[in-house]
């Protein structure tokens, strides 16, 4: 580690003690968490374009999935949907795979040109029609066991932090579905076409209500830490707090005293169920942080490199670049899943409205560029600073619109414009950010380390 | 020809036929402005959907600004006496951030993804601006005239059971549409500008050797795409209504039908944004009440006879540009671009 990640992490660590005095510890807690996951995200597209150079913008479909896992490994399994239509789902899969294992056949069967064309095309369109045939009542009879709670399969009634890895297993099936299409196409396509299918799986997750409700959300998800309520009359716990604000507790009256330590073991109970998920979330950031940094460092991270600087020239030196772009892109996009079924864990509720591009893509993307791309610890930092700047950029600009308009009536409209806009420079701040860090400073705030 | 068939068509083009020739317009519009970009300066450009908002909010501001003076066209929406001002805020906007951002990468040479997530950049800002100036509500600017034709009076005209309605802003799309693409192809073909322009994007070194100027290629095309860009969002927001997010969500289907007709050829975008927005409309429209026309009593379809749900709009234009990616990547019209 360097002066510089040093200075940077202080930095953070200064400006989230800021918080915590300005606002609350809550507060600061609740940024910290998410700061944790998204450096795990700009991790994974790090992994992507810091070592190889994929431009992959589909970020958003892997922690989408990620989040899918977090509800079809921990929800209890609704049995009775399962007995409705789970039959028809499975031969509508069953059919599914025929389809596409008759056309894999007709493809290589068949010689190039028309007659391959439309036998393909018969074989999908018959295909098509037999799928949808058990697909059509299978979901109907789902969605008609008690839509006002359930009327989704339910999932497999695990612990969720299990769900952590299925998302990234998750994540990385379809990463693979997605390579085998688009990775070999040139970068600004390859591009588009993540873009593009990130917004179909979204599109997917909104309606498909059979698989986890679509756009009715799942809540009340299954925790890994302990619940505040639990704490609060665990007996052990208000001794703790007790024993921590002895001195507060002794100056106060005796009235008081019993008031203000149930006040102090509310307070507290949030905090340390914030501390529990900021210890697992750092866990998973360590290990992976450690991981990707030995593979960096690797005869592999080398290969990978080349093959990012002068793919011809690894080419020539026998290097199969597809094979590898292919590698990269997978274990990237799986830790992103990871990092998307932590969040839903975070927030205890699967919503499939919430994910935009704007917020699971391109901001990620700045996280990795901000921080430096081909440095891991960069990526981290990136993630750190991004999402500190992101969430407090709206009080920010509420402080200084507040402060710089402060002699205007309180009803002048220009005024009431100003404050209600503070939420929208978010955007401007992040655009700001990228483009005044890639020109002047491109290679970010940790530069890649070339070793020799 | 019996009326049954008749009837069936008129409902065909009423929902599907009048609104994707009018969606067709603005996506070829739009198409036409990536291209462009892409032809010449060489990046895949991710700001272009949120130029087209920019555009759109100055013209629906100044739109505004006439009707609280009492100023219209009558008939036609104000929005067309405005659309000079939104013209103007695009091609400033394009204009500033090629000067501050994309000029210093285009003089280093930087790769086209460099370009690319500069552009990310732009987009952010430029989306910010709107939302901060406008806000993220849904605002509606149309005035006049709104239908050109309307279901009664054309059932009363024909006595057909089905209604044909043709709003205004439909026909006027196709209208602005057609002459924005004749200049532009005039301009090209016909003018020393649009020659040095193609010339450009040809061969970049031969057409700086020729003396062409490279500093003007990059503003025309800049004034160009941006100018497109704002008729294209006003158009969309005429006929539609104006949000700022689904601009950004207009960004997919417009780089398909760039992609699909061969990026960098201006009729190659026209055909793609026609296609893009004929499948996205004639795949999720439920053809029950068409087929119910059609077929004899004993044969008629229970369900809504839909090919997708119409939440998959989206993924429509996207199956469609990796379809054409994989069988035929220069895109249906090969050749040479621009």
């Amino acid at each position: 580690m360097n002066l510089r990640a040093l200075a940077g992490f202080a930095a953070i660590a200064a400006a989230l003690a800021a918080v915590g005095f300005g606002q609350s510890w809550s507060v600061s807690l609740a940024v910290l968490n998410l700061c944790l996951i998204s450096a795990v995200m700009a991790l994974g597209v790090n992994i992507q374009w810091g070592y190889a150079g994929l431009f992959n913008v589909g970020t958003m479909a892997f922690a989408g999935l990620g989040g899918l896992a977090a509800v079809l490994v921990s929800q209890p399994p609704v049995h009775a949907a399962a007995a409705a239509g789970g039959a028809d789902l499975l031969l509508a899969g069953a059919a599914a795979c025929l389809t596409a294992g008759l056309v894999w056949l007709v493809v290589r069967r068949v010689p190039r040109g028309r007659l391959r064309t439309a036998c393909v095309a018969v074989t999908a369109v018959a295909g098509y029609f037999v799928i949808a045939a058990f697909f059509d009542p299978a979901i109907e009879a789902i969605e008609a066991v008690d839509p006002s709670t359930s009327g989704y399969l339910g999932g497999l009634g695990l612990p969720i932090v299990l769900s952590w890895a299925a998302g990234g297993l998750f994540a990385a099936g379809a990463a693979w579905v997605i390579g085998r299409v688009a990775l070999g196409l040139r970068a600004d396509y390859f591009a588009i076409a993540t873009l593009g299918i990130s917004e179909i799986v979204i599109a997917v997750l909104k309606n498909e209500d059979w698989l986890a409700r679509g756009v009715k959300n799942v809540t009340g998800l299954d925790r890994p830490v302990p619940y505040e309520i639990d704490l609060q009359q665990a007996g052990w716990f208000a001794d703790m707090v007790g024993s921590l604000n002895a001195g507060a507790l002794a100056a106060a009256s005796e009235a008081d005293r019993a008031l203000l330590l149930r006040d102090l073991v509310i307070e507290a109970s949030g905090i340390f169920v914030k501390l529990c998920y900021a210890g697992l979330f750092a866990a998973v950031l360590l290990a992976l942080l450690v991981l990707s940094e030995r593979a960096l460092r690797s005869p592999w991270g080398r290969m990978m490199r080349a093959i990012r600087d002068n793919e011809i020239a690894a080419e020539a030196l026998g290097k199969n670049v597809y094979a590898r772009h292919m590698q990269v892109f997978v274990l990237g996009s799986a830790v992103v899943g990871v990092a998307g079924a932590m969040l839903v864990t975070l927030d205890g509720q699967f919503t499939p409205n919430a994910y935009h591009p704007m917020r699971f893509t391109f901001l990620i993307w700045v996280m990795v560029i901000v921080g430096g791309s081909g440095n891991n610890l960069g990526a981290v930092l990136g993630g750190f600073i991004v999402w500190l700047s992101w969430i407090e950029a709206e009080p920010l600009a509420l402080w200084t619109i507040d402060a710089l308009t402060a002699a205007m009536a309180h009803d002048d409209p220009l005024r009431i414009h100003l404050v209600e806009a503070a939420a929208h420079v978010r955007p401007i701040l992040m655009g700001l950010i990228l483009l005044l860090v890639m020109r002047f400073s491109p290679r970010g705030v940790i530069p890649e380390t070339v070793r020799r | 020809m019996p009326v049954d068939l008749v009837n069936a068509l008129v409902l065909l083009a009423n929902f599907v036929v009048v609104p994707a020739i009018a969606y067709g317009s603005q996506l070829a519009l739009g198409a036409l402005g990536i291209t462009l970009v892409y032809g010449i300066l060489r990046f895949a450009n991710f700001s272009h959907g949120d130029l087209m908002a920019f555009g759109t909010m100055a013209t629906i501001l100044a739109t505004w600004q006439l009707q609280g003076w009492g100023i219209g066209l009558g008939v036609l929406p104000t929005a067309m006496l405005a659309l000079p001002a939104g013209i103007v805020a695009a091609v400033l906007a394009a204009l500033a951030a090629d000067r501050t951002v994309f000029r210093f990468y285009r003089i280093r040479r930087s790769s086209p993804m460099v370009l690319s997530i500069a552009s990310v950049g732009v987009m952010f800002v430029l989306n910010g601006l709107v939302r901060v100036i406008i806000g993220p509500d849904d605002r509606s600017f149309a005035d006049g005239t709104r239908y050109l034709l309307n279901a009664r009076q054309f059932k009363e005209a024909t006595g057909l059971a089905e209604g044909l309605t043709v709003r205004t802003s439909q026909l006027l799309t196709l209208a602005v549409a057609v002459v924005a693409v004749a200049a532009l192809f005039w301009f090209l073909r016909r003018t020393r500008a649009g020659k040095a322009m193609r010339a450009y994007s040809d061969n970049e070194d031969l057409a700086l050797l020729s003396g062409v100027e490279p500093g003007r290629v990059v503003l025309t095309t800049w004034v160009i795409a941006a100018s497109l860009a704002a008729v294209a969002g006003s158009l969309y927001g005429l006929d539609k209504s104006f949000q700022p997010f689904t601009y950004m969500q207009l960004l997919l289907p417009m780089f398909a039908a760039a992609i699909v007709g061969g990026i960098g050829q201006p009729h190659g975008a026209i055909a793609g944004g026609f296609l893009v927005a004929f499948s996205e409309i004639a795949l999720t429209y439920p053809y029950r009440k068409f087929l119910r026309y059609l077929l004899p009593e004993d044969m008629q379809p229970d369900g809504l006879m839909q090919l997708l749900s119409t939440d998959y709009k989206l993924s429509v234009s996207f199956v469609i540009l990796v379809v054409v990616l994989l069988w035929r990547p220069t895109g249906l019209f090969r050749g040479r671009v621009l």
